[in-house]
């Protein structure tokens, strides 16, 4: 598949240069607080800081001991204290506290809190209100862009979804806004700007502000166009089950920042290792966009072929057999080892997803997308719930049903929720206030019952109500949105004809030809048509927000398509899949494009949802 | 022409030369005859007071503001205590620093703009002698009070009084003192006596320089270079010392033995004279009428002068002013010396030479020409006449100059034209500034050091709008920085008017600066209210662009309301933040939550915050909206973060009654009485239930064998037949309790039908049991079921039993045809009459 794609695809800006920038000027913080200190750091940049400086790195700046922030009280016997830190109010208390402590007792430190990427007002006033302000020194370290791979960024800011589209605090839509302008300033000007959603708004705007600031630089741009998306946009795609081999291990073993913990059952061995996947992994980077039931072939291929290259070395005379070590055996020990390691995953995924009938899942969530045997799905859930199979799982598919059907039947709605609770606790119904306002799980208003009318219509053709029910119909088309949208964007392709899932025709194939994602289908249509006319349909049921800017650059330039022009960056606020990406990658070989992925945060369904459960406070 | 060197004295190797800047347009009837004068650098304004020790209070001595060129821009009688000194800031603002340690600070117009003292214990003891000083960190002042100790405040806009330890041995004043910035600090060197000390502000260090005669038994006068890089001193015997200010070097002179008699002792003033790159160190020294000009030999320059006069040191000379006359006296540049000395064979001479030559239209321009370029040197001569035509100052000479280093130019091919286009910019600008009408005398060493920036602020204090802007448009200068920057000082000026009404100075400023870029209407608008206009400043503040930049202003001028919609316009959450803080404090709790109601975006910051830090102000905040909903839900997460759970819960039940939601409220109860249950039951048994869900609850009582008590829950909360019996099999699988599963598989008909019963057999390894329940399994899961116990035969029987392609073929999968054999033929032979019919 890698091979099909068009040969003239753009090469990619180099990102390591974000890493270098956010490098020296941690170690530009860590020096302002001179001499031996110790320090802390927020259990989630821990990974993070990993990809930036090691330990080396920081011991060279007299950084003493390495601690994680654990809000308990501390046992640092040092006399300068730095914290890298996320700007949370809790974090800050939990410092101010260590401060007051130090003081009751009398001793003397120099505190100094690096908050990342910037330090809010809040956080400020904590420290105020605790009396402490002045006892301590704060910093900001301005890391806004993580490169995970070649075409992916990640601004690590999980929190950003809640936040965002649940609490509806606005404070990361600067912070989004400073990261675009950070791409912007080294790989700009962009010529043209696309979004959909309130937030992208937000974003291009706080962007736009934070630049005319500043002064505009004229330099050969390396990124094209830019397309801003929301994730409440489209919820379903993340709401899927994943079927590639990227998404899989995403979903299975939880890939952080852009490196995998691959357990005992994967490695074969006693130990756990904790190994990079991206292009530079070439083996994944081989199967990582493959529908899953591809990759034992293209494993066991692979696995011929290094089985072949091994063998060469029957019959080579001592010369040969001297280059043959010099040169190749370390290349190929190296690839050996990465297959078995992801033939291991592999396996371990297989054994996985047969166990709980992933089949029958799979098989629901399709009904679900297609809308058909909805009341089979309703009962398959349902028998999920009680089963107790996985508390998160449920509450996916009762999800995935809402969005779908554009809500429950109220009885429907009752029924699934009283059960959740008697399985999983009654904490949910906290989460199920959440749902409910992000729009995730909500009860049908009566007279939109679409689905059960849709099914009924045929036997009700000669009734008199019949009329009625036009009208009725008429008036939920507008409320019905996924259903109808994806009739319109033709997210679901025709059922019945065979889908080759080894030569991919569209972007469905990264759910098993099923469904086309509608995130990656909207930055499809709007790349092709240059805007967002002839979709105006599509965006009143998105409810609107959508925008299309020229950039700096003029109009006949843009139309030229020289090479930066056809590297698109996307912006998902909110979070995005693998799969997603992978869709991406496959209509970049496609068109021609090469797509950049900036994201708040790598997201799936699991992740999605437990930001929305309450039960961490 | 010919004179350009008619006011060049000789010493040593270098020469000076005394220029005259203006003839002063003062009318001064004594001179500077009892008064206290203070000159600011780089061509600053002048004050004078006149008679400031008149103590009585019926003549108040007046104080006078003028330009460099003499031209009065104030006037006022001084009407506060007495003054000991007087001194100017970087920002042009006057300094006068009395004797009661307050210091006033007036602006260049005589306005006066605030006070700070120098310190409470000054009071009695009072000021002896003050010093104004510059340093990197802005304008400082340095006092020492009649107990001897001295109070130093490096920069008067950030006031940090500094009191410095105190000298040994000092009674009274001090015989000399001079203020040092050194490693980022500023100190004091003092003299008693011949001892010299250092202080610092933690300690006083005794000092020797190196070198002084040891025949000084005093040390009379000190001063230090305009860079505070070297220092001279000047001892009572008649001795002079120079040498680097650090006191560890020095630097060329001892032995500068000038006069034996005492009667200069009380020299007026003593001053350092030199410029960067200086061929020599040299200073000024003044007294009664007598300018002497000393350096590294044992010669002086010396100038007779009429009137009291003062010195100002410059960064390349000494300006001295008296009642009519203002000079500059300096080294002549190096550039200049080459091209005028006489019989100077420098190619810059040769050049200046040769252009005059070829004026008269003589054929000796060429042979100078030629003698140049033959040396290769032509690119040097333009350079020195650029450079030279920097340091005049009577336009004619620049325009020779330029026009020798222009005709020069004519014969390189590739010379940059940078240096020489940019000087005939400066100097444009530097004529118009020194204009006396203007007057600001800047050389062209200032004029580097200060920048155009700089230059244009000063022309702005001075209120010379319409020439500030016709600079930064000459040069050029980004309008962000310059002419924008002019226009908004402009405005900040004009809102002062008092006697214009607000519509017509805000139509006014708004038309003038509509076009400009990087206008900051909320600083403009910021004066206006400062000035009391609260009108005019919002008026000013509609033409802000930013919504976030207008926030602190309308706080401070109390329109909260408009501030928080303001930032929330802005997008910025901390602003936002701000504001909430603000009203917060400034509002009672009502009028607060109402206002938060009607703007969500704050609404919803000022939630995150309270859930983190204040939980009962968000519960105040939802009863306020009558937001059961969320009281509900408020109550039930408390409920499970302390003890009293039930107590929460029902005010969590009640809330949901409140806000219509039954089946939140329902669920709640049904939480209220199942916790009940789990309680009683824990006492009862020892169990840990509590927190447990309901199905969880069941299936711990399951394994534990308190069927009965399973059985009650599974009747009291009406659990589905499905989940109970999928509950009770895993659970009993789970013990293996075979026997039981058996029971209850007979107890009644499953309503989850019995291949689940199977399929937990096998998982648990008992195919045995498993078995049992084949037969049970409906037709059309019987396949799976034989599939599931290893019955290859069974599960094909039933599959051609059901002549079900899709069946078969699954039956077929899991045969090996090596072992087999007979059964895959007679599936195939179905498979073949299934596709038939």
């Amino acid at each position: 598949m890698a091979h099909t794609g068009r040969r003239d695809a753009p090469e990619l800006p180099d990102f390591s240069l974000l890493k270098r920038l956010a490098r020296d000027q941690l170690i530009y913080l860590l020096e302002q607080l001179p001499g031996k200190k110790d320090l802390f750091i927020d259990a989630d940049l821990m990974s993070l800081l990993d990809r930036i400086a090691n330990v080396t790195t920081l011991k060279q700046h007299e950084v003493d001991k390495l601690y994680k922030v654990e809000l308990k009280p501390i046992v640092s016997t040092s006399d300068q204290l730095c914290f890298l830190i996320r700007p949370r109010i809790q974090t800050v208390k939990w410092i101010a506290d260590i401060v007051n402590s130090d003081k009751a007792s009398g001793r003397f430190r120099r505190y100094k809190i690096i908050f990342t990427p910037q330090k809010f007002y809040a956080c400020e006033t904590v420290l105020e209100e605790q009396g402490v302000y002045g006892d301590v020194t704060t910093d900001e370290w301005a890391f806004y862009l993580l490169p995970l791979d070649d075409d992916i960024i990640s601004l690590e800011l999980p929190e950003f979804f809640r936040d965002n589209f649940l609490e509806g605090d606005q404070r990361w839509v600067t912070t989004a806004g400073s990261a675009l302008r950070l791409v912007y300033s080294l790989y700009g000007p962009f010529s043209k700007v696309y979004g959909i959603g309130r937030c992208a708004k937000m974003v291009y705007e706080s962007w736009r502000d934070q630049v005319e600031d500043g002064e505009q630089k004229a330099r050969q741009p390396e990124i094209g166009n830019v397309f801003l998306i929301d994730r409440d946009v489209d919820f379903v795609t993340p709401l899927c089950s994943q079927v590639v081999y990227e998404g899989l291990v995403d979903d299975i073993f939880r890939i952080k920042c852009g490196s995998v913990e691959f357990g005992p059952e994967v490695t074969s061995s006693d130990k756990s290792l904790k190994v990079m996947v991206n292009s530079q992994d070439k083996v994944f980077n081989e199967i990582r966009n493959e529908h899953f039931s591809n990759v034992f072939g293209f494993l066991s291929q692979k696995a011929r072929n290094l089985q072949t290259a091994y063998d060469k070395r029957r019959g080579m005379d001592i010369q040969q057999m001297k280059t043959f070590v010099s040169e190749e055996l370390k290349g190929l020990k190296q690839e050996h080892r990465l297959l078995s390691l992801h033939i291991g995953a592999s396996e371990c995924i297989m054994k996985k997803k047969t166990k709980q009938d992933f089949q029958e899942l799979l098989k629901t969530e399709h009904s679900l997308l297609e809308g058909f045997e909805v009341r089979e799905c309703i009962s398959f859930i349902e028998e999920h719930i009680n089963r107790q199979i996985s508390m998160i799982d449920s509450l996916r598919l009762l999800c995935l049903l809402s969005i779908t059907e554009n809500g429950l039947l109220p009885k429907d709605y009752r029924s699934l929720k009283a059960q959740y609770l008697q399985s999983y606790g009654i904490e949910h119904l906290l989460t199920f206030a959440n749902l409910k306002q992000i729009g995730l799980l909500v009860e049908q208003q009566p007279g939109e019952t679409l689905t059960v009318m849709e099914s009924k219509v045929g036997k009700l053709v000669n009734d008199k109500t019949a009329g009625k029910l036009t009208d009725a119909f008429s008036s939920l088309a507008k409320k019905s949105n996924f259903r109808a949208l994806s009739k319109r964007l033709v997210l679901i392709p025709k059922s019945g004809e065979e889908y080759d899932l080894r030569v991919p025709r569209d972007m469905a194939y990264i759910f098993s030809g099923a469904y086309i994602p509608l995130s990656c289908k909207l930055i499809e249509q709007v790349l092709e048509r240059d805007g967002w006319t002839g979709l105006e349909e599509v965006t009143r049921m998105l409810n609107g927000h959508e925008f299309a800017v020229t950039g700096g650059t003029n109009g006949t330039e843009a139309r030229i398509k020289t090479d930066p022009q056809r590297i698109i960056l996307v912006m998902f606020l909110g979070g995005c899949t693998y799969s997603e990406i992978s869709a991406l990658r496959f209509l970049g070989r496609e068109k021609g494009y090469k797509f950049i992925v900036l994201t708040t945060a790598i997201t799936n369904s699991a992740r999605l949802l437990e930001a929305l459960l309450d039960n961490h406070a | 022409m010919a004179f350009v060197t008619a006011n060049w004295n000789p010493l040593g190797e270098a020469f000076y030369r005394k220029i005259e800047l203006y003839e002063m347009g003062w009318n001064l009837k004594d001179g500077l005859r009892e008064c206290l004068v203070a000159a600011a650098p780089y061509g600053g304004p002048i004050a004078l007071l006149k008679e400031p020790q008149r103590r009585s209070p019926s003549v108040r001595p007046q104080l006078e503001i003028y330009s460099s060129s003499g031209v009065a821009m104030a006037s006022f009688p001084w009407k506060s205590g007495v003054v000991k000194q007087l001194g100017w800031t970087v920002c042009d603002d006057l300094l006068c620093i009395q004797e009661d340690g307050t210091v006033l600070i007036y602006d260049l117009f005589g306005n006066f703009k605030r006070h700070f003292s120098m310190g409470n214990e000054v009071g009695q003891s009072q000021v002896v002698e003050a010093k104004v000083f510059h340093s990197p960190y802005g304008t400082g002042v340095a006092i020492v009070t009649g107990a001897s100790r001295f109070t130093l405040a490096t920069n008067i806009d950030d006031l940090k009084l500094r009191r410095l330890p105190e000298v040994p041995g000092l009674q009274g004043a001090p015989t000399c003192w001079a203020v040092l910035t050194q490693d980022r600090q500023s100190k004091v060197l003092v003299a008693t006596g011949a001892d010299l000390f250092i202080l610092d502000y933690t300690a006083c260090t005794a000092v020797s320089p190196p070198g002084l005669s040891p025949q000084a038994t005093s040390i009379v006068h000190m001063c230090v270079s305009f860079s505070y890089k070297y220092l001279a001193l000047f001892t009572d015997s008649g001795h002079l010392w120079m040498g680097t200010a650090n006191l560890k070097q020095l630097n060329v002179c001892v032995t500068f033995f000038f006069a034996s008699d005492r009667h200069f002792i009380p020299s007026y003033h003593f001053s350092w004279c030199r410029r960067p790159k200086s061929q020599q160190p040299s200073v000024v020294i003044m007294w009664d009428g007598h300018i002497l000009v000393a350096g590294e030999c044992k010669n002086t320059i010396s100038y007779h002068l009429e009137g009291v006069s003062i010195l100002v040191p410059e960064l390349d000379g000494v300006r001295i002013i008296n009642g009519t006359h203002h000079e500059l006296l300096q080294e002549v540049p190096a550039s200049c010396e080459e091209i005028f000395k006489i019989a100077s064979m420098a190619p810059g001479a040769l050049l200046l030479e040769a252009h005059k030559e070829y004026e008269k239209e003589s054929q000796k321009a060429d042979e100078y020409l030629r003698e140049i370029k033959e040396q290769n040197l032509l690119g040097e001569a333009v350079k020195q006449c650029v450079e030279a035509a920097g340091h005049e100052l009577e336009a004619e000479t620049q325009k020779t100059l330029l026009r020798a280093a222009s005709f020069g130019k004519c014969f390189l091919s590739n010379f940059p034209p940078e240096p020489f286009v940019s000087m005939c910019r400066d100097l444009r600008v530097l004529n118009a500034v020194r204009d006396y009408t203007v007057g600001i005398p800047l050389t062209h060493t200032q004029f580097k050091q200060m920048t155009v920036q700089v230059l244009i602020d000063r022309l702005v204090y001075r209120k010379l709008y319409p020439l500030a802007i016709e600079i930064c448009r000459y040069l050029k200068t980004p309008e962000y920085q310059g002419v924008s920057r002019v226009l908004k000082h402009w405005a900040c000026c004009k809102v002062q008017q008092k006697e214009e009404a607000d519509e017509v100075i805000a139509r006014a400023i708004s038309l003038k600066l509509g076009e400009a870029a990087g206008i900051s209407y909320s600083e403009i608008a910021t004066k206006a209210y400062e000035c009391g206009r609260t009108e005019l400043a919002i008026k000013l503040l509609e033409f802000e662009p930013r919504s976030g930049e207008q926030v602190p202003l309308l706080l401070k001028m109390k329109r909260s309301q408009l501030a928080l919609s303001k930032a929330i316009e802005s997008g910025d959450t901390d602003l936002v933040y701000t504001v909430v803080t603000y009203l917060k404090n400034e509002m009672n709790r009502g009028d607060f939550f109402m206002t938060l109601r009607n703007q969500p975006v704050a609404l919803s910051l000022y939630r995150q915050f309270c859930k983190h830090q204040e939980q009962d102000t968000l519960k105040d905040l939802f009863n306020q909206d009558d937001d059961h909903q969320e009281l509900g839900n408020f109550y039930v997460k408390a409920s499970y973060k302390e003890k009293a759970q039930i107590g929460h819960l029902q005010s969590a039940v009640d809330e949901y009654n409140k806000a219509k939601n039954e089946f939140a409220a329902k669920a709640t109860e049904e939480e209220m009485r199942l916790l009940r249950f789990q309680k009683k039951l824990e006492e009862e048994k020892g169990e840990s239930l509590v927190g447990f869900s309901l199905h969880d609850t069941i299936r711990t009582l399951l394994a534990v064998g308190l069927h009965k008590h399973a059985e009650q829950l599974y009747k009291d909360f009406r659990v589905p037949d499905k989940r109970y019996w999928w509950l009770k099999l895993t659970a009993l699988a789970e013990k293996e309790d075979w026997e039981e599963i058996e029971k209850f598989a007979k107890s009644k008909k499953s309503p989850i039908g019995y291949l689940p019963f199977v399929e937990i057999c096998v998982k648990h390894h008992n195919k045995y049991e498993a078995k049992k329940y084949v037969s049970r399994v409906t037709p059309e899961q019987k396949v799976k079921a034989h599939l599931a116990v290893g019955d290859l035969e069974g599960a094909a029987d039933a599959a051609i039993e059901r002549r079900n392609d899709g069946e078969i073929s699954t039956v077929l999968s899991r045969c090996s045809p090596s072992t087999d054999r007979a059964l895959v033929e007679r599936l195939n032979r179905a498979k073949a009459t299934a596709a038939k019919k």
